[in-house]
């Protein structure tokens, strides 16, 4: 019994699992041509619709929608001033200066790969990069020359919002947090320069922190420095090189600002810049001009009432 | 001694200098670019200031327009196709840059062999030129701050409603020539000196002049009280102080006189430039006296900095207050 029980059995599964193939033999081609058919709309796959939540046909909705759902670009409102597109208004000098930043930041982190903040290593880890590193050299140049490029870029923006008065009311602040970002520019320059612990940044950062002695109060050369106490011991450019010259100490500190504090502290404030540019009303023009008849009398001064977007109308 | 243009050479092509010889074409561009706009703009104020009419219904921009148009364009794509391609031209630039030119490396660093000149990064050029003037504690502590804070107060003092979000120079005058003197004059000028003009030891080469770093400058600096003549005789005299002492204190009086007389002399010349115009008066009016303090000083402690370099290269005097705790 059992035996004809197992046949039967056997000859029930196989019956079935053939029958099974046959019908998806049938199916899987239609399956097949489907969904080869169905690639041909990639935008209506569900992989492609987790990623992107909106259409990407060329309408109104769909453009503005496009900038506002991504994280990268929703930095920029949907529409802009048209005479702001141009590049005579802003001279790209604020998003060349970003850009730059990330330049920096990727070159950056490859050449961490090959560098060690000590006195041993240092100076023959550039060796090494310029010599041995696939193309190493051109890491460097860019990352070099990217900094270089950054900071006249800084400068340029800076005299750009100088020159068409976008510090003016209500974009005072957004300008104080500008030129603290400029300062953090120039201080990541300053201190990459003593990373290659070569001559030229030793002495460059030699000459820098020496002015530090002089420092008011808090520097053993500065004014009143000898007496609140200060000796070459405990002053603030002690404090700045981790010891009384320029040595290992000061390679590690200026490392540990250069890669991870500045640029940490730049990225907030370079954060509150952008949203600030957005809250302030968007890039201040080309805007139209103002005759000097229309000069208002000067009220006691008005606050400036911020409106965040969603909350009434204008914003 | 010919003109030594191998030596012009040598600055200009040194790789980390590349930035300020690109700083010498970039900065006349765009100082010209935007005085262009702000004359186009202040011709299209004039004739809207000249006729009603038109200042209520023509288009406020020297930018094209036509009514049909819409106020606004998608930022997809009119502007960011623009950034990305400023993207790509300077990715493309910065590679061609690298390629071509090799970031410096000197020596390894070493304590014992003191680079002549020592400079600084080019960027800080201008405060360690400041140091030919004052004192490290002056340039290099309290001229960056003053610089830093001077900067943030900018919104803050100036009243002028005009030229807010356009180009402008007719409306804007005294705010850009403030600006252009502090930034050109100031700072870029003095990164220029830095580079191109200070040799070994500092010292003042002309281009064209070779870098001799075996030169001696022979020019004897003097203060002012040593230009009066105070030694504290007359102090000694009236007092007991010791002799030494005396002169002490009779340098530390006198130099009140002029500092004391510089701020005076400046105050009213910077007053006297803020007061010039009908427009300027106006302005004055609508300042709170908070702000007119602190633009007063800012602007006074800006010409003190062309002052001492006058003082400095022309008249050969250091200080011209000297004490025991610091000296300007």
């Amino acid at each position: 019994m059992p035996e004809e029980n197992g046949n039967k059995n056997k000859t029930g599964v196989l019956d079935k699992v053939k029958e099974d193939a046959a019908a998806l033999r049938k199916t899987l081609e239609e399956k097949a041509k489907q969904q080869v058919e169905e690639l041909k709309q990639p935008e209506k796959t569900q992989l492609y619709r987790s990623m992107f939540r909106v259409k990407h046909d060329d309408e109104p909705r769909n453009r503005a929608l496009s900038v506002l759902s991504n994280v990268f670009f929703h930095l920029h409102p949907a529409k802009v001033n048209r005479d702001a597109t141009k590049y005579n208004f802003t001279w790209g000098m604020g998003g060349i200066t970003f850009y730059l930043f990330i330049v920096l930041t990727f070159t950056g982190v490859l050449l961490m790969f090959y560098y060690h903040p000590t006195k041993v290593q240092a100076f023959r880890d550039i060796l090494y990069l310029e010599n041995d590193v696939p193309f190493g050299k051109l890491l460097r140049n860019m990352h070099r020359w990217a900094a270089h490029l950054m900071i006249i870029a800084v400068w340029l923006h800076m005299f750009r919002v100088f020159m068409t008065g976008s510090y003016k009311r209500p974009r005072e602040f957004n300008w104080c947090v500008g030129v603290l970002l400029m300062v953090l520019t120039m201080l990541l320059s300053f201190t990459g320069y003593l990373l290659p612990d070569d001559q030229l940044g030793f002495w460059a950062v030699t000459v820098g922190t020496n002015m530090a002695r002089a420092t008011p109060l808090l520097g053993h050369e500065g004014p009143l420095g000898a007496q609140l106490g200060m000796t070459p011991y405990n002053d603030v450019r002690f404090a700045l090189l981790g010891g009384s010259i320029v040595d290992a100490n000061a390679l590690l500190r200026a490392y540990i600002w250069h890669c991870i504090a500045i640029p940490l502290i730049a990225a907030i404030f370079m954060g509150v810049h952008f949203w600030r540019v957005r809250k302030d009303g968007g890039i201040s023009g080309p805007s139209p001009v103002m005759l000097e008849s229309e000069i208002k009398e000067e009220r006691s001064p008005r606050p400036v009432v911020l409106r965040p977007s969603g909350m009434g109308q204008g914003g | 001694m010919g003109f030594d243009w191998r030596q012009i050479w040598e600055i200009a092509s040194s790789p980390d200098n590349v930035p300020i010889v690109a700083l010498l074409f970039l900065i006349p561009f765009y100082v010209w670019y935007a005085i262009r706009q702000g004359i186009a703009n202040d011709k299209l104020i004039a004739i809207l200031e000249g006729d009603a009419q038109a200042a209520k219904t023509k288009y406020r921009k020297t930018q094209p327009w036509d009514p049909k148009w819409d106020r606004e364009v998608h930022t997809w794509p009119y502007l960011m196709r623009m950034e990305f391609l400023v993207a790509i031209i300077l990715t493309i630039l910065l590679m061609v840059w690298s390629l071509t030119l090799n970031a410096p490396l000197e020596e390894p660093s070493n304590p014992n062999v003191t680079m002549n000149p020592a400079k600084a990064p080019w960027y800080f050029l201008g405060l360690q030129e400041m140091l030919v003037y004052f004192d490290p504690w002056m340039a290099g502590v309290v001229m960056p701050t003053l610089i830093i804070v001077g900067l943030m107060v900018i919104p803050y003092i100036d009243v002028n409603p005009l030229g807010n979000g356009y180009y402008t120079y007719k409306q804007r005058r005294f705010s850009i020539w403030t600006f252009l003197v502090g930034f050109i004059g100031l700072w870029v000028l003095m990164i220029v000196i830095g580079t191109f003009i200070r040799g070994p030891g500092w010292m003042w080469f002309w281009p064209g002049q070779t870098w001799n770093a075996e030169r001696v400058d022979y020019a004897v600096n003097r203060n002012l009280d040593q230009v009066f003549g105070i030694d504290g005789s007359w102090l000694a005299a009236i007092t007991h102080m010791s002799k030494d002492q005396a002169a002490i204190w009779a340098r530390v009086i006198f130099g009140v006189f002029p500092t004391v007389l510089f701020f005076i002399g400046a105050g009213f010349l910077v007053h006297w430039i803020c007061m010039r115009t009908e427009f300027a008066r106006k302005m004055y009016k609508r300042m709170s006296l908070v702000q007119l303090i602190t633009m007063y000083t800012f602007l006074i402690l800006m010409i003190s900095l062309p002052i001492k370099i006058l003082l400095r290269l022309v008249f050969t005097i250091k200080y011209i207050w000297v004490t025991p705790w610091f000296s300007i």
